[in-house]
C-alpha cells in the first residue's frame, strides 16, 4: 500500500538528478577529447552561452521580474529568483567595487557537483562548472548587457568557498531611463 | 535540484554543438555513464529481475516515467534478443514539429537517449546494441539488440 507513495518522489528527484548526471558525463567527455584544461573550460563557457541566450526567455516567461535599474538588482535577480528557479538554490551576493559594476554570487551548495567527489587527476584548473558562466554570460547578453563572468574560487579546487564573479562592462544610461517616463 | 527545463536545454545544446565537431553520428558514444547512474537511484524493489524481457519492461515503465515523466507505449519482441520500442509522443521531438518535417535531423535528438538505454541495460548487467529510428514525428522507435558474449 506504501509502495505508490513512495515511488514518486523519487522518480522527481531522478529526473532533477538527469541534467546534473548528463552534465557529469559530458565533462567526463569533453575531458577525453580535449588534453588542456583551457579547452575544456572555453567549449563548456561556449556550450553554456548558447543555453544562456534561449534560458533567458524561459526565464522571463515563467518569472515575470519587472524591469530593472542597476547593476545591483539585476544581480540579486539573478541570485534570488533564476538560481532558486533551475537549481534550487540561492548564492548570497556581495559587491566588489564602489562604482557597483563587480559582484560576486557565493555559493554555499552547488548541485552542479553532487556527484563528484574531487577533480580528475592532472585537471587542476578544470573549472567543472563553467557552463554556469556562460549561461549567465548568454542570459545577460540578450537582455542587451555585456558582462563577463568568471568563476573567481572553487571549493572543488580546494579554495573554502564556490565564488562567481560577475563583471558589468557597460554602464546602464539612467538618464535616458527617467526621460521616458 | 535542478529544475526539469536545465536537461532540455543542454540536451539540446549537446546535439547542437557536438554535431557541429563530429559531422558522422555514431551511435552516442557519450551518453552511457549518465544511464548507468539512473536505475540505482531507483526504489530497490523494482529491481528483482527474473528475466531479460523484465528488464526491459523495467526500462519501458520505470525507467521511461522518471526520465520523460510517460511510459513507452509499445514494447514488441521477437523472443530471440530484438527488442522494439516505440514512444508515439517522444518528449525531446514533440517541441519540434509533427510529421515529416525535420525527419533529417530528428536521429541526432536520439543519440543521447539510446546511450542512456544502453548505459541503463549494461548497469543491469545486459550487453546490447541501441538505435532509434524516426518514421514520423514525434514518433520514434528504439532497437534494443541484445549482444549474447
Amino acid at each position: 500500500m506504501s509502495r505508490p507513495a513512495h515511488r514518486r518522489p523519487e522518480y522527481h528527484k531522478i529526473n532533477k538528478d538527469l541534467f546534473v548526471l548528463t552534465y557529469g558525463a559530458l565533462v567526463a567527455q569533453l575531458c577525453k577529447d580535449y588534453e588542456k584544461d583551457e579547452d575544456v573550460n572555453k567549449y563548456l563557457d561556449k556550450m553554456g552561452y548558447g543555453i544562456g541566450t534561449r534560458l533567458v526567455e524561459d526565464f522571463l516567461a515563467r518569472s515575470c521580474v519587472r524591469r530593472c535599474h542597476s547593476y545591483s538588482e539585476i544581480t540579486d535577480i539573478i541570485a534570488q529568483v533564476a538560481f532558486k528557479m533551475y537549481l534550487g538554490i540561492t548564492p548570497s551576493v556581495t559587491c566588489n567595487n564602489s562604482s557597483r559594476t563587480e559582484f560576486s554570487l557565493i555559493l554555499d551548495k552547488n548541485p552542479l557537483v553532487e556527484f563528484v567527489e574531487e577533480l580528475p587527476a592532472g585537471r587542476s584548473s578544470l573549472c567543472y562548472c563553467n557552463l554556469l558562466c556562460g549561461i549567465i554570460r548568454g542570459a545577460l547578453e540578450m537582455i542587451h548587457l555585456a558582462a563577463d563572468v568568471t568563476f573567481l574560487q572553487d571549493r572543488l579546487k580546494g579554495d573554502r568557498v564556490t565564488e562567481i564573479g560577475i563583471t558589468f562592462l557597460r554602464k546602464l544610461d539612467e538618464k535616458k531611463y527617467r526621460r521616458k517616463k | 535540484m535542478a529544475d526539469p527545463a536545465l536537461f532540455e536545454f543542454l540536451h539540446t545544446e549537446m546535439v547542437a554543438e557536438l554535431w557541429a565537431h563530429h559531422s558522422d553520428p555514431g551511435p552516442g558514444h557519450r551518453p552511457g555513464p549518465s544511464g548507468c547512474h539512473c536505475p540505482p537511484r531507483l526504489p530497490q524493489e523494482t529491481l528483482a529481475f527474473r528475466e531479460e524481457l523484465d528488464i526491459l519492461k523495467f526500462l519501458c515503465k520505470d525507467l521511461w516515467v522518471a526520465v520523460f515523466q510517460k511510459q513507452m507505449d509499445s514494447l514488441r519482441t521477437n523472443h530471440q534478443g530484438t527488442y522494439v520500442l516505440q514512444d508515439n509522443s517522444f518528449p525531446l521531438l514533440i517541441r519540434m514539429a509533427s510529421g515529416l518535417q525535420y525527419l533529417e535531423e530528428a536521429p541526432k535528438f536520439l543519440a543521447f537517449t539510446c546511450g542512456l538505454l544502453r548505459g541503463a541495460l549494461c548497469i543491469l548487467g545486459i550487453k546490447s546494441l541501441v538505435t532509434a529510428s524516426v518514421a514520423s514525428l514525434p514518433t520514434c522507435k528504439f532497437q534494443v539488440v541484445i549482444q549474447k558474449t
